[in-house]
């Protein structure tokens, strides 16, 4: 139990996928104006990476690691090379059903992420999620509490930002800063606020 | 015809850079740019996917169904990904290493869905081979200066050999060590876009809220 918990703190706070491995950056760029679309994007993140990352280790396990098809007399079958299109594909399907499932039986959730779930499948995040776990080689629990655990972290920070860029508004930035350039240095620092948390151990 | 060819190939590089002004592509660029040689590296791969998915999803526009057209690109993307990560792996196996899933993560890179999107799907093949090849250089451009920073002071060398002699090797110059960890990579690239905005004033963005100048006469 206390491996999950440290696994956990570590994908939030310590490995956080927006601040020390820049991960989704233009959504977390470009949609963190309003507080409100952060949390959206956020949770649709948290939702869709606690899906995926278990999804695609399972298939990993069981379809493309190398061995994976001994039952079937092919032992040295190696298909890892096909990961890529196997967990693009993954979460495009997955995003897809998520869709329709929420549109048949949370029409209000779904009507509250509207635009982003469709965005999800381009969004690094998700698709690192799943590389990570790979070359981390997470078993399949480990794999869940990853895919949460990311989540949260990149959900937290988008919704840190934006609420920091709500009041940013309001301050007299230099002309060649405004907008872009101001977002990249308060990530910036944000980056090294998070920071402290690295050597954190549990 | 050449000054068309010429426009596409190097608008990109200031007037429309994919990351300064697009806002595409920043996602699994930045945690390369610690060293040059992996930010090398990783601009000949954005370069070499950009322009082949570029030309092939031009060449096929006119057969791909608007609606399945996201599958149909991400299929022809990641094969190449997947092309390149193999060649990778063969022949420069520690880079390859050192660069982990990032190389992966071109696949998502926003910047090749987005040109695929905003160009190949309307263009000819030629003209969008050139686009795509111009917003990897563009792309490589911010890489590369962000790289050489980043190395320079960082670790006092540059793909590798040493400039700035270190105080642990008897030398004069001790490294900053914020330079090799992830916030510098955002503040650097803040910093660029500042630049590059006095440079090119057309960019500025307008403040969302303007704050109001009132005269001390219209008080009183």
């Amino acid at each position: 139990m206390e491996h999950y918990i440290s696994l956990f703190v570590k994908s939030v706070f310590i490995e956080n996928m927006a601040l020390a491995f820049f991960l989704g950056m233009c959504s977390f760029l470009a949609v963190s104006k309003k507080v409100e679309t952060a949390i959206g994007l956020g949770i649709a993140v948290i939702v869709v990476q606690t899906l995926t990352v278990p999804l695609n280790n399972l298939v990993y396990v069981h379809v493309l690691k190398e061995g994976a098809w001994e039952w079937a007399g092919l032992p040295d079958l190696d298909l890892s090379f096909l990961g890529f299109l196997s967990y693009i594909g993954i979460i495009a399907a997955a995003v897809q059903i998520l869709e329709m499932v929420l549109d048949k039986f949370f029409p209000a959730l779904y009507n509250a992420l509207g635009i982003f779930l469709p965005l999800i499948t381009v969004n690094c995040v998700i698709l690192a999620g799943s590389l990570f776990m790979v070359e981390r080689d997470y078993h399949f629990a480990e794999s869940v509490v990853y895919g949460l655990g990311s989540g949260f972290g990149w959900a937290l920070a988008i919704t840190a930002l934006a609420g920091i860029r709500e009041r940013l508004r309001y301050s007299d930035v230099p002309d060649g800063l405004q907008g872009l350039g101001i977002a990249f240095i308060m990530t910036g620092l944000m980056a090294l606020g998070f920071m402290a948390f690295s050597g954190v151990e549990l | 015809m050449a000054s068309e060819a010429r426009e596409v190939l190097f608008e990109p590089l200031v007037d429309n850079n994919p990351i300064a002004l697009q806002i595409l592509g920043i996602c699994s660029a930045l945690a390369v740019t610690t060293k040059l040689d992996t930010s090398l590296v990783m601009c000949l791969a954005v370069i070499v996917v950009l322009a082949l998915s570029n030309a092939a999803i031009s060449f096929i526009r006119q057969h791909i169904p608007s609606n399945v057209r996201i599958i149909v690109q991400m299929t022809i993307i990641a094969s190449l990904v997947i092309i390149v990560d193999q060649f990778l792996k063969a022949f420069a196996y520690d880079l390859s290493k050192q660069l982990s899933v990032f190389v992966g993560l071109i696949i998502t890179n926003c910047i090749v869905l987005g040109r695929a999107e905003a160009f190949a799907m309307k263009n000819p093949v030629w003209i969008s081979f050139l686009d795509g090849v111009g917003n990897g250089l563009g792309y490589s451009l911010i890489l590369i200066v962000v790289g050489t920073f980043r190395e320079l002071f960082g670790s006092g060398s540059l793909l590798g050999y040493q400039i700035l002699p270190l105080t642990s090797a008897g030398g004069w110059y001790v490294p900053n060590g914020l330079m090799l960890l992830a916030p510098s990579a955002f503040i650097i690239i803040g910093l660029f876009i500042w630049v590059l905005r006095v440079w090119k004033t057309e960019q500025v963005e307008k403040p969302q809220y303007q704050i109001r100048q009132v005269h001390r006469t219209e008080v009183v």
